[in-house]
Protein backbone atom coordinates (compact mmCIF):
# COMPACT_ATOMS: atom_id res chain seq x y z
CA UNK A 1 0.00 0.00 0.00
CA UNK A 2 1.55 3.23 -0.81
CA UNK A 3 0.08 6.75 -0.79
CA UNK A 4 2.18 9.07 -3.30
CA UNK A 5 1.78 12.32 -5.01
CA UNK A 6 3.62 14.45 -7.49
CA UNK A 7 3.50 18.03 -8.85
CA UNK A 8 1.07 19.29 -6.22
CA UNK A 9 0.03 23.05 -7.12
CA UNK A 10 -2.40 24.99 -5.80
CA UNK A 11 -3.35 28.58 -6.04
CA UNK A 12 -5.87 30.56 -3.59
CA UNK A 13 -6.96 33.45 -5.57
CA UNK A 14 -3.54 35.01 -7.34
CA UNK A 15 -1.72 33.63 -3.79
CA UNK A 16 0.55 30.63 -4.58
CA UNK A 17 0.10 28.11 -1.70
CA UNK A 18 2.56 25.14 -2.49
CA UNK A 19 4.16 24.34 -5.89
CA UNK A 20 5.67 21.12 -7.30
CA UNK A 21 5.04 19.68 -4.15
CA UNK A 22 5.38 15.59 -4.03
CA UNK A 23 5.74 12.85 -0.98
CA UNK A 24 5.51 8.99 -1.12
CA UNK A 25 4.20 7.55 2.19
CA UNK A 26 4.33 3.96 2.94
CA UNK A 27 2.97 1.64 5.84
CA UNK A 28 3.75 2.89 9.23
CA UNK A 29 5.29 6.18 8.37
CA UNK A 30 3.99 9.25 9.40
CA UNK A 31 3.79 12.57 6.97
CA UNK A 32 3.71 15.62 8.90
CA UNK A 33 3.00 19.03 7.67
CA UNK A 34 4.01 22.07 9.35
CA UNK A 35 4.18 25.38 8.56
CA UNK A 36 2.62 28.52 10.54
CA UNK A 37 -1.42 29.77 10.27
CA UNK A 38 -2.26 30.23 6.99
CA UNK A 39 0.46 28.75 5.31
CA UNK A 40 -1.50 26.13 3.57
CA UNK A 41 -1.61 22.72 5.87
CA UNK A 42 -5.33 21.75 5.78
CA UNK A 43 -5.30 23.06 2.13
CA UNK A 44 -2.61 20.60 1.27
CA UNK A 45 -4.20 17.82 3.34
CA UNK A 46 -8.15 18.74 1.50
CA UNK A 47 -6.58 18.58 -1.34
CA UNK A 48 -5.02 14.72 -0.49
CA UNK A 49 -8.17 13.77 0.87
CA UNK A 50 -9.94 14.62 -2.42
CA UNK A 51 -12.03 17.16 -1.02
CA UNK A 52 -10.40 20.01 -2.70
CA UNK A 53 -9.69 20.49 -6.27
CA UNK A 54 -5.90 21.07 -7.10
CA UNK A 55 -4.53 23.19 -9.61
CA UNK A 56 -1.92 20.57 -11.45
CA UNK A 57 -0.98 17.53 -9.93
CA UNK A 58 -1.89 14.03 -9.08
CA UNK A 59 -2.29 11.86 -5.89
CA UNK A 60 -1.93 7.95 -6.25
CA UNK A 61 -3.61 5.59 -3.82
CA UNK A 62 -1.88 2.22 -4.78
CA UNK A 63 0.05 3.90 -7.78
CA UNK A 64 -3.72 4.84 -9.26
CA UNK A 65 -5.03 8.50 -9.38
CA UNK A 66 -7.30 9.05 -6.90
CA UNK A 67 -10.10 10.74 -9.02
CA UNK A 68 -10.29 7.18 -10.62
CA UNK A 69 -9.99 5.43 -7.17
CA UNK A 70 -11.68 7.41 -4.85
CA UNK A 71 -14.32 4.83 -3.63
CA UNK A 72 -11.40 2.39 -3.02
CA UNK A 73 -9.09 5.51 -1.43
CA UNK A 74 -12.16 7.16 0.45
CA UNK A 75 -12.43 2.81 2.36
CA UNK A 76 -9.11 3.18 3.26
CA UNK A 77 -8.83 6.40 4.62
CA UNK A 78 -10.47 8.36 7.55
CA UNK A 79 -10.74 12.14 8.06
CA UNK A 80 -10.30 14.43 10.96
CA UNK A 81 -10.96 17.76 10.67
CA UNK A 82 -11.20 20.82 12.92
CA UNK A 83 -14.55 20.43 12.90
CA UNK A 84 -16.03 17.44 15.22
CA UNK A 85 -18.66 16.08 12.47
CA UNK A 86 -21.09 14.60 15.43
CA UNK A 87 -24.23 16.19 15.65
CA UNK A 88 -25.32 18.19 19.03
CA UNK A 89 -28.30 16.72 19.58
CA UNK A 90 -27.18 13.21 19.34
CA UNK A 91 -25.92 11.02 22.11
CA UNK A 92 -21.90 9.70 21.46
CA UNK A 93 -23.19 6.59 20.63
CA UNK A 94 -25.70 7.94 18.18
CA UNK A 95 -23.25 9.44 16.76
CA UNK A 96 -20.76 6.65 16.33
CA UNK A 97 -23.43 3.79 15.32
CA UNK A 98 -24.15 6.39 12.27
CA UNK A 99 -20.68 6.80 11.73
CA UNK A 100 -20.04 2.90 11.63
CA UNK A 101 -22.60 2.93 8.89
CA UNK A 102 -20.80 4.96 6.57
CA UNK A 103 -17.68 3.19 6.62
CA UNK A 104 -15.79 -0.04 7.34
CA UNK A 105 -15.05 -0.83 10.89
CA UNK A 106 -12.18 -2.30 12.97
CA UNK A 107 -12.24 -5.24 15.14
CA UNK A 108 -12.00 -3.64 18.17
CA UNK A 109 -14.60 -3.29 21.84
CA UNK A 110 -16.60 -0.52 21.44
CA UNK A 111 -16.02 -0.30 25.07
CA UNK A 112 -12.79 -0.38 24.89
CA UNK A 113 -11.92 2.28 22.55
CA UNK A 114 -13.76 4.46 24.64
CA UNK A 115 -12.41 3.79 27.94
CA UNK A 116 -9.20 4.47 26.19
CA UNK A 117 -10.19 7.53 25.32
CA UNK A 118 -11.48 8.25 28.83
CA UNK A 119 -15.35 8.78 27.33
CA UNK A 120 -16.99 5.58 28.86
CA UNK A 121 -19.03 8.33 31.50
CA UNK A 122 -20.23 10.35 28.76
CA UNK A 123 -22.55 7.84 26.26
CA UNK A 124 -25.66 9.04 27.42
CA UNK A 125 -25.07 12.55 26.79
CA UNK A 126 -25.93 14.59 24.12
CA UNK A 127 -22.51 15.21 22.53
CA UNK A 128 -23.96 19.17 22.45
CA UNK A 129 -22.71 19.19 26.62
CA UNK A 130 -19.27 17.65 25.79
CA UNK A 131 -16.77 20.29 26.13
CA UNK A 132 -14.77 21.17 22.87
CA UNK A 133 -11.70 19.08 23.59
CA UNK A 134 -14.23 16.01 24.73
CA UNK A 135 -15.68 16.01 20.94
CA UNK A 136 -12.49 16.19 19.90
CA UNK A 137 -12.25 12.99 21.60
CA UNK A 138 -14.97 11.74 19.66
CA UNK A 139 -13.68 12.34 17.08
CA UNK A 140 -10.60 9.92 17.60
CA UNK A 141 -12.96 7.32 18.44
CA UNK A 142 -13.77 7.53 14.94
CA UNK A 143 -10.96 6.75 13.62
CA UNK A 144 -9.83 4.04 16.27
CA UNK A 145 -12.90 2.34 15.52
CA UNK A 146 -12.74 2.39 11.93
CA UNK A 147 -10.65 0.07 9.58
CA UNK A 148 -9.28 2.21 7.81
CA UNK A 149 -5.25 2.30 6.79
CA UNK A 150 -4.98 6.46 6.03
CA UNK A 151 -4.99 8.77 9.38
CA UNK A 152 -5.94 12.29 8.19
CA UNK A 153 -5.60 14.57 11.05
CA UNK A 154 -5.69 18.49 10.69
CA UNK A 155 -4.46 19.79 14.19
CA UNK A 156 -5.68 17.00 16.52
CA UNK A 157 -4.04 17.87 19.37
CA UNK A 158 -6.35 21.48 19.00
CA UNK A 159 -8.16 21.83 22.20
CA UNK A 160 -7.21 19.29 23.86
CA UNK A 161 -5.14 19.45 27.25
CA UNK A 162 -1.38 17.75 28.05
CA UNK A 163 -2.91 14.52 28.55
CA UNK A 164 -5.40 14.85 25.99
CA UNK A 165 -2.30 15.22 23.29
CA UNK A 166 -0.18 12.58 24.65
CA UNK A 167 -2.86 10.33 24.38
CA UNK A 168 -2.92 11.50 20.66
CA UNK A 169 0.66 11.06 19.76
CA UNK A 170 0.19 7.32 21.33
CA UNK A 171 -2.62 6.46 19.37
CA UNK A 172 -1.03 8.09 16.26
CA UNK A 173 2.28 5.74 17.04
CA UNK A 174 0.25 2.92 17.86
CA UNK A 175 -1.45 3.05 14.25
CA UNK A 176 1.43 3.29 12.71
CA UNK A 177 2.97 0.23 14.13
CA UNK A 178 0.38 -1.92 13.29
CA UNK A 179 1.57 -0.65 9.56
CA UNK A 180 -0.83 2.36 9.12
CA UNK A 181 -0.18 5.62 7.80
CA UNK A 182 -0.68 8.94 8.87
CA UNK A 183 -1.05 12.40 7.42
CA UNK A 184 -1.25 15.12 10.01
CA UNK A 185 -0.98 18.81 9.87
CA UNK A 186 0.11 20.51 13.03
CA UNK A 187 1.52 23.69 13.97
CA UNK A 188 3.56 22.05 16.72
CA UNK A 189 5.92 19.35 16.67
CA UNK A 190 4.66 15.38 17.49
CA UNK A 191 7.36 13.55 18.91
CA UNK A 192 6.99 9.97 17.73
CA UNK A 193 9.04 6.98 17.65
CA UNK A 194 8.28 6.43 13.99
CA UNK A 195 9.53 7.01 10.20
CA UNK A 196 8.58 10.92 9.72
CA UNK A 197 8.46 12.60 7.03
CA UNK A 198 8.60 16.38 6.61
CA UNK A 199 6.92 19.15 4.17
CA UNK A 200 7.25 22.57 5.65
CA UNK A 201 4.60 24.92 4.35
CA UNK A 202 6.14 28.82 3.41
CA UNK B 1 -22.01 -2.49 23.70
CA UNK B 2 -20.64 -3.29 20.02
CA UNK B 3 -20.56 -1.80 16.94
CA UNK B 4 -21.20 -4.31 14.12
CA UNK B 5 -18.64 -5.01 12.30
CA UNK B 6 -19.45 -5.18 8.21
CA UNK B 7 -17.56 -6.87 5.66
CA UNK B 8 -18.27 -3.83 3.12
CA UNK B 9 -19.87 -0.81 3.73
CA UNK B 10 -23.34 -1.14 2.39
CA UNK B 11 -25.12 1.35 0.24
CA UNK B 12 -28.55 0.44 1.84
CA UNK B 13 -27.17 0.76 5.52
CA UNK B 14 -25.45 3.60 4.89
CA UNK B 15 -28.36 5.49 3.37
CA UNK B 16 -30.73 3.98 5.85
CA UNK B 17 -28.78 5.22 8.61
CA UNK B 18 -28.43 8.68 7.59
CA UNK B 19 -32.17 8.48 7.27
CA UNK B 20 -32.34 7.44 10.61
CA UNK B 21 -30.30 10.34 12.15
CA UNK B 22 -31.88 12.98 10.53
CA UNK B 23 -35.14 11.47 11.42
CA UNK B 24 -34.38 11.37 14.90
CA UNK B 25 -32.61 14.89 14.68
CA UNK B 26 -35.96 16.04 13.20
CA UNK B 27 -38.17 14.71 16.32
CA UNK B 28 -35.50 16.09 18.66
CA UNK B 29 -35.86 19.67 17.35
CA UNK B 30 -39.19 19.93 16.76
CA UNK B 31 -39.42 23.68 15.90
CA UNK B 32 -37.59 23.11 12.66
CA UNK B 33 -40.29 20.71 11.26
CA UNK B 34 -43.07 22.41 12.88
CA UNK B 35 -42.01 26.64 11.33
CA UNK B 36 -42.77 25.38 7.71
CA UNK B 37 -45.91 23.27 8.70
CA UNK B 38 -47.53 26.11 10.49
CA UNK B 39 -46.44 28.60 7.56
CA UNK B 40 -48.43 26.23 5.20
CA UNK B 41 -51.27 26.05 8.08
CA UNK B 42 -51.60 29.87 8.48
CA UNK B 43 -51.47 31.09 4.58
CA UNK B 44 -53.67 28.30 3.46
CA UNK B 45 -56.35 28.97 6.33
CA UNK B 46 -55.90 32.59 6.11
CA UNK B 47 -57.59 32.92 2.20
CA UNK B 48 -60.82 32.03 3.62
CA UNK B 49 -60.98 34.47 6.40
CA UNK B 50 -60.51 37.10 4.01
CA UNK B 51 -62.62 35.96 1.02
CA UNK B 52 -65.35 35.25 2.87
CA UNK B 53 -67.23 32.06 2.71
CA UNK B 54 -68.95 32.03 -0.49
CA UNK B 55 -68.77 28.00 -1.52
CA UNK B 56 -67.88 28.05 -5.31
CA UNK B 57 -65.41 30.90 -4.61
CA UNK B 58 -63.78 29.53 -2.13
CA UNK B 59 -63.65 25.76 -3.92
CA UNK B 60 -62.25 27.25 -7.42
CA UNK B 61 -59.25 28.73 -5.54
CA UNK B 62 -59.07 26.06 -2.94
CA UNK B 63 -56.80 23.78 -4.70
CA UNK B 64 -54.48 26.56 -5.89
CA UNK B 65 -53.74 28.31 -2.83
CA UNK B 66 -52.90 25.07 -1.28
CA UNK B 67 -50.24 24.27 -3.96
CA UNK B 68 -48.94 27.31 -3.50
CA UNK B 69 -48.72 27.16 0.02
CA UNK B 70 -47.04 24.45 0.00
CA UNK B 71 -44.43 24.84 -2.73
CA UNK B 72 -43.48 28.44 -0.35
CA UNK B 73 -43.28 25.89 2.85
CA UNK B 74 -41.12 23.31 1.32
CA UNK B 75 -39.05 26.03 0.44
CA UNK B 76 -38.66 27.49 3.22
CA UNK B 77 -37.46 24.17 4.83
CA UNK B 78 -34.92 23.39 2.33
CA UNK B 79 -32.94 26.54 3.23
CA UNK B 80 -31.86 24.28 6.20
CA UNK B 81 -31.43 21.06 4.49
CA UNK B 82 -27.84 20.80 4.46
CA UNK B 83 -26.82 23.80 6.68
CA UNK B 84 -26.42 21.98 9.98
CA UNK B 85 -24.05 19.50 8.58
CA UNK B 86 -22.11 21.55 6.65
CA UNK B 87 -21.32 23.82 9.81
CA UNK B 88 -20.81 20.95 12.04
CA UNK B 89 -18.47 19.13 9.58
CA UNK B 90 -20.54 15.90 9.23
CA UNK B 91 -21.12 17.06 5.29
CA UNK B 92 -17.33 16.60 5.32
CA UNK B 93 -17.74 13.44 6.77
CA UNK B 94 -20.27 12.63 3.65
CA UNK B 95 -18.09 13.38 1.31
CA UNK B 96 -15.21 11.01 1.78
CA UNK B 97 -17.59 8.29 3.12
CA UNK B 98 -16.91 5.07 0.89
CA UNK B 99 -20.57 4.92 0.45
CA UNK B 100 -21.35 7.18 -2.74
CA UNK B 101 -22.14 10.19 -2.27
CA UNK B 102 -25.50 10.28 -4.32
CA UNK B 103 -27.21 7.42 -2.23
CA UNK B 104 -26.29 9.78 1.06
CA UNK B 105 -27.93 12.77 -0.99
CA UNK B 106 -30.53 10.23 -1.73
CA UNK B 107 -31.03 9.86 1.85
CA UNK B 108 -31.10 13.45 2.73
CA UNK B 109 -33.96 14.06 0.26
CA UNK B 110 -36.16 11.07 1.82
CA UNK B 111 -35.48 12.12 5.60
CA UNK B 112 -36.40 15.97 4.40
CA UNK B 113 -39.77 14.41 2.63
CA UNK B 114 -40.34 12.45 5.78
CA UNK B 115 -40.12 15.64 8.33
CA UNK B 116 -41.83 18.30 6.04
CA UNK B 117 -43.45 16.71 3.26
CA UNK B 118 -44.95 14.08 4.66
CA UNK B 119 -46.75 16.12 7.50
CA UNK B 120 -47.62 18.30 5.16
CA UNK B 121 -49.22 16.11 3.10
CA UNK B 122 -50.75 14.77 6.34
CA UNK B 123 -52.39 17.88 7.38
CA UNK B 124 -53.76 19.13 4.09
CA UNK B 125 -57.25 17.90 4.77
CA UNK B 126 -57.90 19.74 7.42
CA UNK B 127 -56.78 23.03 5.91
CA UNK B 128 -58.92 21.32 3.18
CA UNK B 129 -61.89 21.21 5.01
CA UNK B 130 -61.70 25.59 5.25
CA UNK B 131 -62.00 25.20 1.57
CA UNK B 132 -64.93 23.28 1.36
CA UNK B 133 -63.48 20.47 -0.64
CA UNK B 134 -65.28 17.32 -0.73
CA UNK B 135 -64.18 14.26 0.22
CA UNK B 136 -62.98 12.96 -2.78
CA UNK B 137 -61.71 16.16 -4.12
CA UNK B 138 -59.81 16.28 -1.03
CA UNK B 139 -58.28 12.84 -1.71
CA UNK B 140 -56.94 13.62 -5.18
CA UNK B 141 -55.52 16.61 -3.36
CA UNK B 142 -53.57 14.50 -0.79
CA UNK B 143 -52.24 12.22 -3.71
CA UNK B 144 -50.75 15.20 -5.54
CA UNK B 145 -49.90 16.93 -2.83
CA UNK B 146 -47.92 13.46 -2.09
CA UNK B 147 -45.96 12.97 -5.18
CA UNK B 148 -45.28 16.74 -5.49
CA UNK B 149 -43.74 16.95 -2.06
CA UNK B 150 -41.58 14.32 -2.97
CA UNK B 151 -40.53 15.68 -6.02
CA UNK B 152 -39.82 18.68 -4.35
CA UNK B 153 -37.95 17.33 -1.59
CA UNK B 154 -35.38 15.81 -4.95
CA UNK B 155 -35.06 18.56 -6.59
CA UNK B 156 -34.39 20.96 -3.33
CA UNK B 157 -31.75 19.05 -2.32
CA UNK B 158 -29.80 20.36 -5.65
CA UNK B 159 -30.33 23.87 -5.17
CA UNK B 160 -29.71 23.39 -1.22
CA UNK B 161 -26.36 21.66 -2.12
CA UNK B 162 -25.61 24.74 -4.44
CA UNK B 163 -26.12 27.43 -1.83
CA UNK B 164 -24.93 25.40 1.38
CA UNK B 165 -21.76 27.43 1.06
CA UNK B 166 -23.43 30.77 0.77
CA UNK B 167 -24.27 33.26 3.32
CA UNK B 168 -28.43 34.13 2.49
CA UNK B 169 -28.58 31.65 -0.05
CA UNK B 170 -32.45 32.12 0.63
CA UNK B 171 -33.03 34.07 -2.27
CA UNK B 172 -31.00 32.51 -4.77
CA UNK B 173 -32.26 28.95 -3.69
CA UNK B 174 -35.60 30.25 -4.61
CA UNK B 175 -34.56 31.65 -7.58
CA UNK B 176 -32.72 28.06 -8.85
CA UNK B 177 -35.50 25.71 -7.85
CA UNK B 178 -38.97 27.63 -8.92
CA UNK B 179 -38.42 27.13 -12.49
CA UNK B 180 -38.54 23.79 -12.11
CA UNK B 181 -40.85 23.51 -9.88
CA UNK B 182 -43.39 25.21 -12.25
CA UNK B 183 -44.61 22.24 -13.71
CA UNK B 184 -44.97 20.03 -10.40
CA UNK B 185 -47.24 23.20 -8.92
CA UNK B 186 -49.69 23.75 -12.14
CA UNK B 187 -50.09 19.84 -12.66
CA UNK B 188 -50.62 19.72 -9.39
CA UNK B 189 -53.26 22.61 -8.85
CA UNK B 190 -54.79 21.90 -11.98
CA UNK B 191 -55.50 18.42 -11.27
CA UNK B 192 -57.28 19.00 -8.24
CA UNK B 193 -59.44 21.57 -9.98
CA UNK B 194 -60.41 19.52 -12.80
CA UNK B 195 -61.42 16.61 -10.69
CA UNK B 196 -63.38 19.44 -8.63
CA UNK B 197 -64.99 20.37 -11.96
CA UNK B 198 -66.26 16.56 -12.47
CA UNK B 199 -62.77 15.59 -15.09
CA UNK B 200 -60.76 12.48 -14.68
CA UNK B 201 -57.27 12.57 -12.67
CA UNK B 202 -55.28 9.94 -14.84
CA UNK B 203 -53.75 12.88 -16.53
CA UNK B 204 -52.54 14.92 -14.00
CA UNK B 205 -51.27 12.38 -11.59
CA UNK B 206 -49.41 10.33 -14.37
CA UNK B 207 -47.44 13.64 -14.92
CA UNK B 208 -46.56 14.15 -11.32
CA UNK B 209 -45.88 10.67 -10.81
CA UNK B 210 -43.45 10.96 -14.17
CA UNK B 211 -41.53 13.99 -12.58
CA UNK B 212 -41.12 11.90 -9.30
CA UNK B 213 -39.21 9.46 -11.24
CA UNK B 214 -37.36 11.91 -13.19
CA UNK B 215 -36.21 13.56 -10.02
CA UNK B 216 -35.37 10.46 -8.46
CA UNK B 217 -32.79 9.52 -11.54
CA UNK B 218 -31.26 12.42 -11.67
CA UNK B 219 -31.66 14.66 -8.16
CA UNK B 220 -29.06 12.82 -6.23
CA UNK B 221 -26.25 12.65 -8.51
CA UNK B 222 -26.79 16.48 -9.32
CA UNK B 223 -27.01 17.20 -5.28
CA UNK B 224 -23.69 14.95 -5.25
CA UNK B 225 -21.67 16.94 -7.76
CA UNK B 226 -23.16 20.15 -5.94
CA UNK B 227 -22.42 19.53 -2.96
CA UNK B 228 -18.50 18.86 -3.86
CA UNK B 229 -18.30 21.80 -5.56
CA UNK B 230 -19.43 24.04 -2.68
CA UNK B 231 -17.47 22.69 -0.57
CA UNK B 232 -14.29 23.03 -1.93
Amino acid sequence: MQLSADHLTLYRGQRCLFKGLGFALNPGELLLLEGSNGSGKTSLLRAIAGLLELESGTVRWNGTPLLRERQSFQNSMVWMSHKPGLKGDLTLVENLRYEAALRLQAEVEFATVLKQLGLNRLTRLPVRSLSAGQQRRVALARLLLSSATVWMMDEPTANLDAEGRDLVVKIVGQHLAKGGMAIVAAHQDFDLDAPVKRIRLQ
Amino acid sequence: MTIQDEQLPDISTGLLALIVRDVSLAVKRPGDVLNPLFFFAMVAALFPLVIGPGTEQLQSIGPGVLWVAALLATLLSLNSLFLSDHEDGSLEQMLVSPVPLAALALGKSAAHWLSSGLPLVLVSPVIAMTYQLSLSVTGVLMLTLLLGTISLSLLGSVGAALTVGLHRGTALLSLLILPLAMPVLIFGARTVSLVAAGDGVAGGLYFLGAYVLLMLSIAPFATAAALRISNE
